[in-house]
């Protein structure tokens, strides 16, 4: 049984402790921000090679009441991860799943991708999470922070979250703590749910619509009736399949 | 209220969720949505600087409607208290004020007393001189259509704050509030506290688990600065800082130690003198004696009534009449108000010593930008100081919680703590003095001052120490040896204490109680969460203070479902008392406020510089121009500063008609000194923001990302627009007032980042604290054509 997030986004104070502790832990160089243009909150503007984490802040008013939603955004290490396939259609091993925690990493073979290649990655990620560092070459997002699971450790987002926001901990434990709080959630918030709960290891409780807090917060929210990502994903899977 | 808990105080914001899964209801009260107003059950927006208008209105609605605790209210507050003839109230204006000094005469406001010198009571709290009908005239005024039009919060919104916060005011139920300089940074920043004092002891929600007024404090360990004196008027323990007319230790003593002739009221502060005997016992050692009044005569003196905060400082130095000091632990430059004027007064030091991880605005000073440092004569130390992390000491948490944290590295090169450093300054001293002499060398040479800094040896001096043998309660202790409590301290030089409070933290059985970490804790304990061999409390280990007021007059708990204390088979249990006398029913006990000269909670308090009450004013700049409660716009004691640098706008000056409120972020600490050359925390929070409504946005043609510049009469700075929802504009006054919103913790020395906010803000202070109202003054802004702070 892998392991799994929850992120229940009801308790989460966009303190950006994650955010920070990911690139800490990581030893990510600090991208040069601005607010000129921009006029947010949410720095850097989007992931990147040097944010494998990010918090998105999102706002709207809704009849005179204003609601800020806070995401923090992060690979959903998927069940089936469809980078995972369609990378192995380029390269094997350049992406892989670590059988015994459920995280699905990255290799340094990612470098061998070129450009076009590695948006096809990208393309077939739901979520809209794999990035390149246009220098190596690479392609970089959240590991799970594996060798800590390994280490015994928690992962370095969740152990600096103050708020319970960021869980983590046996798939089926998660699973059952995501849906008793989503039952408690439900009665002030009729629109609460889990984001894929049956297709990730990073669950998200969303408690307002999916799209008020990111376009990628759900899979099927960005799925047109077969899109491209589900083409390559469907395509993907018997290839895998057979070459195993 | 008066705190961005989520921002500011992440790890409160913790327990405050807790507390929400548990069903309670989380109101935000504050001028910005911000992440707090995210998390709460709802927000309701105010404009700034209108708080206890609204907080009046609270306490109206509490009493027209009965809501309050009635047993509580006249047991335990002085309610039932009659005040003397003198007391007056009329338009805006307490009695005995005297327009030429802008000051009150407190003695008409005292309380009458009986032929023992006790005050009289009236339980029936019918007495047309009582403080609760006083209270009922005062705030009588404080109707919704007032508080409303004040405050730009919608009568509804009123009601269901109001009704929510009242529903508190059952035996059984609590209600808290939290704060932090969103109330104490107005020129009535105590008041508003007050008001919340008035509101809690009506409700019974003092000395109750889950009730009080919580002054957040943070990492800048505020409490444990105030507490060990960071401030210029107390000295350790909260005691009065010697003044001139106070020349003598036996002057000292008299002027400052209470007396009560109700043989109900504990009058604590009664103690004061072996608190204070031990104090300069600790600082004089074998020095001090009781034939030569324990050295007090060697103290320096203020000038009474003379304010030696800050704003005051930077404005003498500002008229040339300071030649060096110390800076260290703030970056004054950014974060004082009209920093234009104060970075101009720090060119006329001689001398600067400064203390930083980084350069800083105010150790950089003299090559700010615009300036030719060849201009600048001023000599700037700068010592490289110890991170946190670099050395170990003890904090003290909002709770009072005294914490030890440990060195986790080395300092890097030089680097060293402060107390490193003012031990070495204090040595050099006194070797000067003791090779050169001087004026009054015994000032210096007779303070019993350590070679070397040591913070566990420090913390032992702070609980104090026995200086001959002495048995208490059966229990003999030899000379040097640590007293067990501060019951233990005497006024004969038997006893030496840095800090009475402390008392009781270092001890002979104990060792340092900072250090504690059990979570060990009776059933009673772990049913309100409360962990006493966890870490350390003041005083006395009393997690709740004031827990007697949470028990009825036989000791038996209001709410027996949450009980602090209980009196049980004739002892106290659960959490330590507030005073271990049996309950009052016994007649043998003591009003639970002990505190306080006659033993009550205060909801008259006499003691203050603008009233016993609270009462609305209008922020120093405001954009209205009268004043809906009384013909009194703004405080009438005020603070201020008048150089020609420190201007004021006009009432509702047209040229500046928006509200600016600054504050912290959660990504950089306080001025932003350490946190902007943090690379992750700048990348987060990068550049210098303003928050405003999309209204005033379009009004003013600004879109979101541009660059603009903000006003006031003293200075301009430019920052970027965020034009955001969560800044709604207020309906005050019949008209839409906007209100704006800045972080001050950019500064110049980052460069692009932007520069000090505070060159906007006011030189105007609360007439109790000094503290400056950097949270509302008068402002206007635009497009700018191009950005020279800011990179682009």
């Amino acid at each position: 049984m892998p392991k799994s997030f929850l992120i229940d986004t009801s308790r989460c104070t966009a303190c950006r402790g994650c955010q920070i502790a990911c690139k800490e832990w990581h030893e990510l160089p600090a991208n040069k921000t601005t607010q000129y243009g921009w006029g947010s909150h949410q720095n850097p503007q989007d992931l990147n090679a040097n944010n494998y984490k990010l918090v998105r802040f999102s706002e709207h008013l809704e009849d005179g009441v204003v609601r800020w939603n806070f995401f923090p955004d992060q690979c959903r290490h998927c069940v089936e991860p469809p980078c995972r396939d369609m990378a192995d259609m380029v390269q094997e091993g350049a992406i892989v799943r670590d059988d015994k925690t459920g995280a699905v990493l990255f290799t340094e073979k990612t470098a061998m991708f070129s450009p076009e290649q590695f948006e096809e990655v990208r393309q077939a990620c739901p979520y809209n999470i794999p990035r390149r560092n246009d220098a190596t070459g690479m392609m970089h997002k959240c590991t799970m922070c594996n060798e800590r699971i390994h280490g015994g450790m928690l992962p370095a987002c969740v152990k600096v979250c103050p708020t319970g926001t960021m869980q983590f901990g046996e798939r089926d434990e998660m699973l059952q703590l995501a849906r008793t709080r989503l039952k408690r959630l439900k009665r002030d918030w009729p629109n609460a749910m889990l984001a894929d709960p049956e297709d990730v290891n990073v669950i998200y409780l969303l408690t307002d619509k999916p799209e008020n807090y990111h376009e990628y917060s759900v899979a099927s929210n960005t799925f047109g009736p077969m899109s491209k990502k589900q083409f390559f994903a469907a395509l993907a899977r018997p290839f895998r399949a057979m070459k195993a | 209220m008066g705190s961005n808990a989520a921002e500011h105080h992440p790890i409160s914001f913790k327990w405050v969720l807790q507390a929400k899964d548990k069903g309670a209801t989380v109101m935000h009260v504050d001028p910005k949505f911000s992440r707090t107003s995210a998390r709460s059950d709802f927000h309701v927006p105010l404009r700034s600087g209108t708080d206890i208008a609204f907080l009046g209105g609270m306490i109206k609605y509490i009493l027209d409607n009965e809501l309050f605790f009635k047993e509580y209210v006249v047991e335990y507050t002085n309610a039932s208290l009659i005040v003397g003839k003198d007391y007056g109230f009329e338009d805006g204006l307490f009695s005995g004020y005297d327009a030429k000094t802008r000051s009150y005469d407190k003695s008409k406001w005292g309380f009458e007393l009986d032929a023992d010198g006790v005050p009289k009571r009236d339980k029936s709290l019918k007495h047309p001189r009582c403080v609760y009908q006083l209270m009922k005239k005062h705030y009588s005024r404080y109707g919704i259509d007032a508080v409303s039009s004040t405050t730009g919060v919608s009568a509804e919104n009123l009601l269901k704050v109001y009704k929510e916060f009242a529903a508190t005011g059952r035996a059984d139920k609590a209600g808290t509030i939290m704060y932090a300089l969103g109330w104490t940074q107005h020129t009535v920043g105590v008041q508003n506290i007050r008001s919340a004092g008035i509101i809690q002891l009506l409700l019974g929600n003092i000395g109750v688990a889950g009730g009080g007024i919580n002054a957040l404090r943070g990492e800048p360990n505020v409490q444990g600065s105030t507490d060990h004196t960071l401030l210029y008027h107390i000295i350790p323990g909260y005691m009065a800082m010697p003044n001139n007319e106070w020349q003598t230790y036996d002057d000292y003593v008299k002027a400052n130690t209470p007396v009560s002739n109700d043989p109900m009221s504990a009058n604590w502060w009664q103690h004061k003198p072996k608190y204070f005997a031990s104090l300069l016992k600790a600082w004089f050692g074998e020095n001090a004696t009781p034939e030569n009044g324990f050295c007090y005569e060697y103290l320096p003196k203020i000038e009474k009534g003379e304010d030696y905060s800050y704003m005051y400082l930077f404005d003498r130095m500002y008229e040339n009449k300071i030649r060096g000091g110390i800076i260290i632990g703030l970056n004054p430059m950014n974060s004082v108000p009209n920093s234009n004027k104060v970075r101009k007064a720090l060119d006329n030091l001689d001398w600067l010593v400064t203390s930083e991880l980084h350069h800083s605005e105010t150790t950089d000073n003299w090559k700010r930008p615009g300036v030719d440092p060849k201009t600048v004569k001023t000599e700037v130390f700068l010592l490289p100081s110890a991170h946190r992390l670099e050395k170990e000491g003890s904090v003290t948490n909002s709770g009072r919680w005294l914490l030890w944290h440990y060195k986790a590295i080395e300092p890097a090169f030089e680097a060293k703590p402060f107390g490193d450093m003012f031990v070495g300054f204090m040595k050099r001293v006194q070797e000067l003095y003791r090779k050169e002499g001087g004026t009054l060398p015994e000032a210096v040479l007779k303070l019993d001052y350590p070679d070397r800094y040591d913070p566990e040896e420090l913390c032992a001096k702070i609980n104090g120490r026995f200086t001959k043998d002495t048995v208490v309660k059966g229990k003999k202790y030899r000379k040097g040896q640590l007293v067990p409590s501060f019951t233990a301290l005497a006024d004969d030089g038997s006893t030496s204490s840095l800090n009475w409070l402390y008392a009781g933290s270092y001890t002979e059985e104990d060792g340092n109680k900072a250090k504690r970490r059990s979570t060990s804790q009776t059933p009673m304990q772990a049913n309100i969460g409360l962990f006493p061999k966890w870490a350390w409390c003041w005083p006395v280990n009393r997690r709740i203070l004031y827990n007697r007021a949470s028990v009825d007059l036989n000791g038996k708990p209001y709410n027996p479902e949450k009980a602090v204390i209980e009196w049980k088979d004739g002892k106290w249990v659960g959490d330590v008392p507030d005073g271990g006398w049996p309950p009052m029913a016994t007649g043998k006990g003591r009003y639970p406020f002990i505190m306080s000269k006659h033993g009550f909670g205060q909801i008259y308090g006499p003691g203050r510089q603008d009233g016993p009450f609270s009462e609305h004013y209008e922020p120093v700049e405001t954009p209205v121009a009268r004043n809906m409660f009384s013909k009194q716009l703004n405080s009438p004691v005020y603070k201020y500063v008048s150089s020609e640098m420190d201007k004021l706008s006009a009432p509702a000056d047209p040229n500046y008609p928006i509200v600016l409120t600054t504050y912290s972020l959660t990504e950089h600490w306080c001025g932003g000194g350490e946190t902007r050359n943090i690379p992750n925390l700048l990348e987060a929070e990068p550049q210098l923001y303003v928050e405003m409504s999309p209204e005033l946005a379009e009004e003013k043609g600004i879109a979101n990302g541009d660059g603009v510049i903000v006003e006031s009469v003293r200075g301009r700075v430019e920052a970027i627009a965020m034009v955001t929802v969560r800044m709604r504009p207020l309906r005050v006054h019949g008209r839409i007032i906007h209100e704006i919103g800045m972080p001050f913790c950019f500064g110049w020395t980052t460069p692009g980042t932007g520069d000090a906010t505070n060159r906007l803000t006011p030189s105007v202070g609360d007439p109790n604290t000094t503290i400056p109202e950097y949270k509302a003054c008068c402002v206007n802004v635009r497009k700018a054509d191009r950005l020279t702070e800011l990179a682009t």
